[in-house]
Parts: structure tokens; C-alpha cells; sequence
């Protein structure tokens, strides 16, 4: 096995990265930039190189700046976590050519899928489903086209983006005035009114396949995640298995995910995303690293995928078929960001001055803060991920909702209202939602009011208890001597 | 009252370069100061605790209130002296609470060779009586030492400010009536004795504690005695027959316990009054202080922006704003305690000093106590200001400052340079404490001139034999004495040597001069008599 690694990145999932290596007797370096030099995951690896200022692209996206740390502590792997340059082809294969072992799948796997347009046509080729649609110029019997894809469908821009020159359609009567009115915008937005037709998905849900290969062919899947709840296109709460598909298309969905990563050569760890309405299910994209929620699909897989991401890096053969791998209980992540929900999920940096973080049964903890330290903007503002398991759905929301409510963060505000409400709503519970689940329920969503009593009580309680504990003097009303606590020089 | 205004900008890349560079330093410090208080040798400590005895700090958080503040001096001292097999000079001293009333705790760290007096453990102890004697603190010896460190006896023994002296001041002081309290944890051998026997009330460990003047080796030698330690000078013996000690103590944690009750029933008076209001924070966060020092002392800054972030609510009173305008005047309050604060905004012209010294008078007739910012390159120098008579402007101030009965406060929060240093409370100057930040630099003038002056002279020298120096040799000149000068104006040289209380972290001066300024009205505040200001 390897003796030491480097974990290119920080946070929660350099964190993650460094427990697993622990636990299996690798020693860790960790990167830092300036502002992080106190961060957990460096106070956890067993050493740690600075790689210059907190500005990203001169410290953790700095290729250079990573392999030196890398040589200088004569580590053998990278690891990338996830972000940064964990999908970045050319770092990986800088990576190799410096004589360094990248944990995650070939650069070439990481290129072609990058390449949105290219990534799609080889699935099609592969026989993976991907959303209906017209390919190249749009012409001939344009009706019948239409008739194949299925309304409703989606009359959009080639060159197009940010919804300019994108018409949805839901009967063959709207067809041509879309088609005329869409051409218009086109032209005078992007110069070029070549047009697609592709089906629409009013209310898709997102649903994702775990994918582990070796370096020797073997590719098996881990079955799903549900990953709908989403604010401002990124995910806030997944969960595993997904309440929204039955057996048969658990199966079909997993099948196509593994010809998906045959497809691609695929080694290692990956994502291959879906949307799902209907009971149809199609090809978004493969994310070629590890993802934010892997955790869910560990609790109820019993797998840890960081652990593999690694044994299969270091070239060991994936032990695990198909047929041992069993989705069992239920497991839910939420996502506790410092954001403010009720101002469109801004950032919210500040101190973190108490974090108690809740624990019991099938409650599991993937954290990169620590008291005293500062969130600042200059990253993504993820703060930990809470994860629950427990024998089925409706349990594990319960379980969820208490964890959050013992989730103690002070100094800064944080989403986790926001997440307790969701875990108490009945769509949620229900399973009724999509994509769009929180721009439906929580569009205009506000903090929580904490009763006047509660406020006055909390107030009362924490002065008893400091004039209790120290008897104040009479000659000095003020004196920091009595006011100030356990006060050392140096501490 | 005005809030100052600040015109600082957390965003700007210096402050962003300077918050590193000040966060780097500061946990520097702490790391630090962690390192030196762990005392001696892991082994040793481990002897130490098996032996049933508790460790110097240890011994001191039994002694102190529950959950109060303890104000340690210069733990770092005799760092990078004597091999730094000395950590903290082997003695930890500081002011703590005990029943509500603030005491001087004097303890010897065993751990550290013995407990033996090194002559900076010496210069540490007495600094400690010094600060009780001051503010008027009754002191606690908690005794634990093997007397004076024999090698070093030449340096230890005989000078006026040496071992005896320890002696002297517990006299001084009980005749002030300033309550002496020894507790005998280890042994008091020889000189160490008298610490003891020098006290008010002494209390002695069983099985641990011993005082005599000779030791079981030296009575055998002198007389042919054969006796063991505790048959010499054991709490038995010194309890029943010989009178030396008061109190027998089972052990370590019964012997805190009587010292505590000892201070329950001293019957201290009042404490002097100001006029306290309710403390306040600043207005301003004072984690900004990181992003306003500059990495180089040299760098000019506005002062106020400093003092925005130390006092309450960020209001202060400005004396004279437009005139000298070098040095800022002015009145505020820490943590509910009024002061008169005097801070260094360039170098010293004639009215700076005449301003400052026009504010130290006024703070005497109030009798509030004044803080010192210090950060000051010195008196302005040159033709026109020798004729303008910055010499007896500058005297003027520092008759003040040296008369000020007031208690003063010095905080060295950049250059401390030259006269300036005198002008400004210097440790001659007797404040009641003087801390450093670790950014500060003390020397009795810049690395740079120090270096162009020498340099000067000698190429002077050279010239009167018709020689002349290039710029390599010019170099040779120079560049030992910048090198000198880096090392020994550094604040942990500084600190090793006694010559400032401790280097803090610049977010505890707040608390530190709150602390002080709450301990320093154990002592009424006398008349100031000012000598002959030269006119």
C-alpha cells in the first residue's frame, strides 16, 4: 500500500480523505493557503506544506504549487476530493508525468467527460438514454421530428444560454409560432437562429448512480441517490435509495450507469447523473470524481468508497461483484452551508464560536470547521455534512429532524432552519417533489421567530450562572478580576 | 464623547497581508508560551508528581478563585539563556484572586533544576515584589527550591539587587503591612530559609517540606552529625519545637487551603476609588488590531485606529488634536477605569512633548492613571530643533513621567527607540507593568542608524589618514552591527532578560491593562511633586 499521500484540497473532504488513510496506516500531507494554516484538516495530517495565499488560483488550483508539496514530502499519490482539480484532465495528467500516482479515473476519462456535447453522442452510441432530441440543423418534415420527440417539448437556441431564444411547447398547434418567435430571438441575441427541438421535462427528479471500477475492467454500481432538493442548481439534501423508482428501474438505471462507465473506460470512483420523470430516466452527465454525497450511498451500501478510491489507485483488484452489494435502511445528507436562505442562499463568513454537533445511533459527521475559526468567502461555504442512516425513510427523516435540531453552530447563521423545515414538510415526506422543490414551497422563506421568553430565559441563565460561580466584589463593581472567568496570558 | 472615526479598510491588501503576518507571529507567541510552561524535563515532572506533589502551576490554580483570571509575568523568561534549560527562569509569578482580593503569587517550579536561583530567577522574583510592593498585594511564596544556583553564585549572591534583597523587600513590605504568606512545599535550604522565616504566617507540607540552614551533607561535614532532612527541618520540627513554621499541612492541596483561609482573614482595607462606569467593548472589533500593525515598526500608522480598538466603546477625548499633532493626548476608559492615554503618532517635536507633558500633569491632578502606547523612533534631531531646544523640551517630559505618581501602564506596540523610550515610560521609568507586542523592537536607536553612525565614524577615521572606505568594507562595518541590533531589539530577547513583564498578544492588552489598572487601587494614588522643569 501507499506509505504517504497528499490531499489536494480542504474542508470537510480533505478531512474525510485523511480519516480513511489513517485508518488504513497511510500517512497524509495536507496543503494549506495563508487564511487556512489553523484549518481542521491541517491540524489532523501528519504534516502540512503552505502553498501561498488564500486567492484559489494561487494556492489549491496552482499545479505547480501542488506537485512540489507533493515532491517535497516525498508522497507518492494525490488525491483531489472534490472541486478544485478533482475534474481537471490536465492536472491528472501532469500529475503522472511528475511520476505521481492520481487517485481517480485516466485523464482522457476525465476530458471526454467533460466534453458535454461529445460525452452525450457516445452514450447514444453506447445505447444509454439521453433526453429525445433533434441533432445538427432542424429541417424537413418538422412536425413529425416534433411528433417523435413527445410534447411537451422544448423549442431552444443551438448557440443559445440563459434562456434567451427558449420556447416550451405542449401541443403541435404553439409548434410554429414558437418555432418563428424563438428564430427572432435567436438571431438578435446570438447572431444565429440554428434551432433544436428537445423534449421537456416539466418537473424532472435527479438521480444518480454510484460507479466503482478498477484498473483491471471490473465496473460495478452502488446503486442510487436521489439528489432533488436542490437551491440555485446545487444539491442540499440527498438521500439513497431514491423513493421515486422501483426495483425494475433500479436495475435498468444501474445497468445503463455501468454501460455509461464501460463506455468511458472508467476507473475508479464516478458519478453518472440521470433525470428521471415519468418512469423514464436520461443521461445529464458523469461527474469523473467523488461526490459531495457519497456519503449516503456508504451508509446503506456498508462500503467506503474512499477506501476503494484508494486500494484501486495503489492498482488492487476491486474484490466486490455486483451481486455482493445490498441497498439496506435509509440514509439522508443534509448540507449545512453558512448561507442565509431567507436572501437567496447568500454566503454568511463570520467565527465559528460554538459547534456542538449532534451524535447518537446512525448519526455520522463528515465536519471541516472548528470552534474559533473563520468561514471566510473565499471559499465554498459547505461547513459540514450531517448524515443519518436508519431502517427506512420515514424513520430516518425523524432521525434527521432531531439531529439537526442538537446541531449547534454559533457565530454565524446557517441554513440549518432551512433544512429542519424541509425535514418537516409533507411534500418532502410524501416524496412528492422535483428539481424545482424548493422554488415551489420556499420561495419566500424567513427565519424562524425565537419566542421573547425564550430569548429572556437564555439571557437569564447565562447570567446566574456566571455571578453564581464568582462572588463579585463590592470595592471594584467591574472588576475584570470576577467578570472576566478562568482569563490566562498566552491562552 | 467622540467615537473615533476609522478610515480602516479590513479589504486592502495590506491589511490582508499584515493580518498573516500579525496572526503568524502571535501564534508564534502562543506556541511559545506553551513550550516554556511546561516546566522542566518530562521525567523530571514525572518524579515531581509521583513524589506526591503538585506542579508550580498547578499549585497556583488551586490557590486562585474558581474560574478567575491569573496575570502570569514574563513566562518567558531566560528563553535562549543558560542552554534554555531554564524554562520561565524556574519560577512562575503573577497576581491572581484568592477570597476576592488580589494577591502576588511567588512560585518556585522544582521541576526546573531544583528550584534553584539563576540570576535572572532572582531578577523575576524580585520583580514580583516590586509589582506587590507597589499596588500594595499581599504576597504568596509558595517554596519549593534549593537555593541559590551554586556555579552562578558571583551573579546570584552578593550585589545589591541579588538574593539578600528577596529577604530585604519581605521586611520592607510587612512593615508596609503587606502580608508575607510562605508555603513550604519542597525545601527552603540555607538562604531559601528565610523566606519562611522571613514571613508573617508560614505553612509546611509534611513529608515534604524542610527548612534549615544547612543540609544533612554540610551538618555531617561541619560537626559530624548524622541526621536525615526530615529530622533536621521537617514539618514536625518546625511546627512543635523550633517555631519556624505555623501550620502543619498533610499536603500540597491542604497546605492551598490554609494559605486560602490565611487571606480570608487579613481584614484588607478599601480598595481606592475612581470614577468607574459600566465597562462597554469597543465599537470597533478589536481582531482589526491584526490588519492595522504594520509588519514593519517603521511604517507610519494613526495611532487612534489602535486606540479604537482598546477602549470602551471606542470614545476618546482628545487633548490638544491640532497641536503636536505627533504625539495623540487624550482620555477614554478600559473596561469602566478612566485613563489618560499618550500615544506615539511620529517622532517627538518640542510640542509633542510639551503637550504630553501639559496631559501628565493634568492626569496627576486628577489622579487617573495614564497608558503609554509606545512606538517611537525619538526626539527630532538637527540644527533647528537643538536651537528650538528640543533637549529641555524633551527633559520636561520626562521629569513629568518620572514624577507621575499616578500608576502607569506601558505598552510597547511598535519601535521603542532612543529617548523616546524615557519619554514614553520605559521600564527606568517605573510603570506598574510594561508589555511588549511581538511585533515591538527596543534598542537605544534604529538597527539603520546605529549602523550609518558607526559606519560614519569610521569612515571619518580613514579620512584624517587621507584613506577612504569602499562600499564592501563599508558593508563589513555595517552589517554586523544590523545584525546585532535585529537580534538583541527583538522582544523575546527582551523578555528573556526581565526588561518587560511578558510579550502579549495585542487582542489581551485590553484585559491586561484592565487587570492592572483593577489592581493597581489596592494603593491610593499620592500627590504628584514635580521637580524643576527646565524653562
Amino acid at each position: 500500500m501507499f506509505t504517504k499521500i497528499l490531499v489536494a484540497n480542504r474542508g470537510e473532504i480533505a478531512c474525510r480523505i485523511i480519516k480513511a488513510c489513517q485508518e488504513m496506516r497511510i500517512k497524509t500531507v495536507a496543503i494549506y493557503s495563508n487564511i487556512d494554516s489553523e484549518s481542521p484538516h491541517v491540524m489532523m495530517a501528519d504534516e502540512s506544506v503552505e502553498i501561498g495565499p488564500a486567492n484559489p488560483l494561487e494556492s489549491y488550483l496552482n499545479f505547480d504549487k501542488v506537485i512540489n508539496a507533493a515532491k517535497e514530502t516525498n508522497s507518492e499519490a494525490i488525491h483531489p476530493g472534490y472541486g478544485f482539480l478533482s475534474e481537471n484532465g490536465e492536472f491528472a495528467q501532469y500529475v503522472i508525468d511528475s511520476g505521481l500516482i492520481f487517485i481517480g479515473p485516466d485523464p482522457e476519462t476525465i476530458r471526454l467527460m467533460g466534453d458535454k456535447a461529445e460525452s452525450k453522442k457516445k452514450m447514444i452510441d453506447a445505447g444509454v438514454p439521453t433526453i429525445p432530441g433533434n441533432h445538427g440543423e432542424l429541417s424537413g418534415n418538422i412536425d413529425a421530428i416534433a411528433r417523435d420527440i413527445g410534447y411537451p417539448l422544448m423549442v431552444k437556441a443551438a448557440a443559445g444560454g440563459g434562456g434567451k431564444g427558449m420556447r416550451v411547447v405542449f401541443s403541435p398547434e404553439e409548434l410554429e409560432s414558437a418555432i418563428d418567435a424563438a428564430k427572432n430571438e435567436a438571431r438578435n441575441s446570438f447572431g444565429n437562429d440554428t434551432l433544436i427541438l428537445e423534449k421537456f421535462l416539466d418537473s424532472p427528479r435527479h438521480i444518480e448512480v454510484q460507479i466503482l471500477g478498477d484498473n483491471h475492467g471490473n465496473i460495478i454500481h452502488l446503486f442510487e441517490r436521489e439528489c432533488s432538493i436542490q437551491r440555485r442548481h446545487q444539491k442540499i439534501i440527498e438521500e439513497s435509495p431514491s423513493p421515486a423508482i422501483n426495483n425494475k428501474i433500479r436495475k435498468m438505471m444501474g445497468d445503463a450507469a455501468i454501460k455509461a462507465a464501460k463506455v468511458a473506460n472508467y476507473k475508479n470512483a464516478g458519478t453518472v447523473e440521470f433525470l428521471y420523470q415519468n418512469g423514464n430516466f436520461y443521461f445529464l452527465e458523469m461527474n469523473t470524481r467523488l461526490q459531495v454525497e457519497h456519503g449516503v450511498t456508504e451508509m446503506v451500501c456498508g462500503i467506503d468508497i474512499v477506501k476503494w478510491q484508494i486500494k484501486i489507485a495503489y492498482g488492487e483488484d476491486l474484490t466486490l461483484s455486483q451481486k455482493d452489494i445490498k441497498q439496506r435502511g435509509h440514509s439522508i445528507e443534509c448540507r449545512i452551508y453558512a448561507e442565509d436562505p431567507s436572501r437567496n442562499f447568500l454566503p454568511t463568513p463570520g467565527i465559528v464560536h460554538k459547534l456542538i454537533l449532534p451524535e447518537g445511533p446512525g448519526v455520522r459527521n463528515d465536519v471541516g470547521i472548528s470552534e474559533g475559526q473563520e468561514v471566510t468567502s473565499a471559499y465554498d461555504p459547505l461547513l459540514a455534512k450531517l448524515v443519518v442512516w436508519d431502517s427506512d425513510r420515514n424513520s430516518a427523516i425523524d432521525r434527521m429532524d432531531n439531529a439537526l435540531a442538537n446541531f449547534v453552530i454559533l457565530g454565524l447563521i446557517t441554513n440549518q432552519p432551512f433544512l429542519r423545515d424541509i425535514m418537516q414538510n409533507k411534500y418532502f415526506q410524501k416524496c412528492s417533489f422535483s428539481t424545482k422543490f424548493v422554488d415551489e414551497h420556499y420561495a419566500n422563506w424567513t427565519h424562524p421567530v425565537i419566542p421573547v421568553e425564550l430569548m429572556v430565559a437564555a439571557l437569564l441563565g447565562t447570567k446566574s450562572s456566571s455571578s453564581a460561580l464568582v462572588q463579585k466584589s463590592t470595592r471594584d463593581p467591574h472588576s475584570p478580576w470576577s467578570s472576566k472567568g478562568g482569563w490566562r496570558l498566552g491562552n | 464623547m467622540n467615537i473615533i472615526n476609522t478610515k480602516h479598510n479590513s479589504n486592502s491588501s495590506e491589511s490582508i497581508s499584515n493580518r498573516s503576518f500579525n496572526k503568524k507571529i502571535v501564534k508564534e507567541l502562543r506556541l511559545k508560551i506553551t513550550q516554556y510552561s511546561q516546566g522542566g524535563r518530562p521525567e523530571v515532572v514525572i518524579r515531581h508528581q509521583k513524589r506526591g506533589k503538585l506542579l508550580a502551576r498547578d499549585r497556583i490554580e488551586e490557590l486562585i478563585d474558581s474560574d478567575t483570571p491569573f496575570l502570569e509575568f514574563s513566562p518567558l523568561a531566560a528563553n535562549g539563556l543558560y542552554d534554555d534549560e531554564v524554562p520561565s527562569a524556574g519560577i512562575v509569578t503573577g497576581i491572581g484572586v484568592v477570597h476576592n482580593r488580589e494577591v502576588m503569587i511567588i512560585a518556585n517550579d522544582a521541576t526546573v533544576k531544583g528550584g534553584t536561583y539563576y540570576p535572572l530567577t532572582v531578577k523575576k522574583h524580585l520583580r514580583a515584589q516590586e509589582v506587590a510592593q507597589e499596588n500594595n498585594l499581599p504576597c504568596i511564596y509558595l517554596v519549593d527550591s534549593g537555593g541559590a544556583f551554586l556555579p552562578m553564585q558571583d551573579e546570584v549572591f552578593p550585589d545589591k539587587e541579588h538574593f539578600g534583597r528577596i529577604f530585604y523587600n519581605q521586611a520592607q513590605m510587612s512593615a508596609q503591612g503587606i502580608p508575607q504568606i510562605a508555603v513550604v512545599m519542597g525545601s527552603c535550604t540555607a538562604g531559601g530559609a528565610y523566606v519562611p522565616a522571613m514571613s508573617d504566617e508560614t505553612i509546611i507540607v509534611k513529608e515534604q517540606g524542610t527548612i534549615f540552614l544547612a543540609g544533612p551533607p554540610l551538618v555531617k561535614a561541619a560537626t559530624g552529625e548524622e541526621v536525615n532532612s526530615e529530622e533536621l527541618g521537617g514539618a514536625e520540627v518546625h511546627t512543635r519545637k523550633s517555631g519556624v513554621a505555623d501550620h502543619y499541612a498533610m499536603n500540597d492541596s491542604h497546605a492551598i487551603e490554609i494559605a486560602r483561609d490565611i487571606i480570608s482573614n487579613l481584614n484588607r482595607e478599601p480598595k481606592f476609588k475612581l470614577d468607574i462606569s459600566e465597562p462597554e467593548e469597543p465599537q470597533y472589533n478589536p481582531e482589526e488590531l491584526y490588519e492595522i500593525i504594520p509588519e514593519d515598526s517603521r511604517q507610519p500608522y494613526d495611532v487612534r485606529e489602535v486606540i479604537a480598538r482598546l477602549v470602551d466603546g471606542s470614545k476618546f477625548h482628545e487633548f490638544k488634536a491640532n497641536y503636536g499633532p505627533t504625539v495623540v493626548c487624550g482620555f477614554a476608559r478600559i473596561m469602566g477605569y478612566p485613563i489618560g492615554i499618550i500615544a506615539n503618532n511620529g517622532v517627538l517635536f518640542s510640542e509633542s512633548s510639551l503637550k504630553s507633558t501639559h496631559f501628565i500633569e493634568m492626569c496627576c491632578q486628577r489622579k487617573i492613571p495614564i497608558v503609554f502606547l509606545q512606538n517611537i523612533v525619538g526626539f527630532m534631531v538637527g540644527k533647528d530643533y537643538e536651537a528650538g531646544g528640543i533637549a529641555k523640551d524633551g527633559a520636561k517630559m520626562v521629569m513629568a513621567v518620572s514624577n507621575a505618581k499616578v500608576p502607569k501602564f506601558t505598552v510597547v506596540i511598535g519601535g521603542s527607540f532612543g529617548a523616546g523610550n524615557y519619554g514614553m515610560c520605559g521600564r527606568a521609568y517605573q510603570p506598574r507593568q510594561l508589555w511588549m507586542w511581538p511585533n515591538a523592537r527596543i534598542s537605544v536607536m534604529g538597527g539603520e542608524q546605529a549602523a550609518d553612525v558607526l559606519a560614519t565614524i569610521k569612515q571619518d577615521q580613514m579620512g584624517k589618514q587621507g584613506k577612504s572606505l569602499n562600499k564592501s568594507q563599508i558593508k563589513k562595518v555595517r552589517d554586523p552591527i544590523l545584525e546585532k541590533y535585529e537580534v538583541e531589539g527583538n522582544p523575546y530577547y527582551s523578555t528573556a532578560r526581565l526588561w518587560d513583564d511578558g510579550v502579549i498578544d495585542p487582542l489581551d492588552t485590553r484585559m491586561i491593562l484592565a487587570l492592572g489598572l483593577s489592581t493597581s487601587l489596592n494603593k491610593s494614588i499620592d500627590n504628584s511633586n514635580f521637580g524643576v522643569f527646565r524653562m
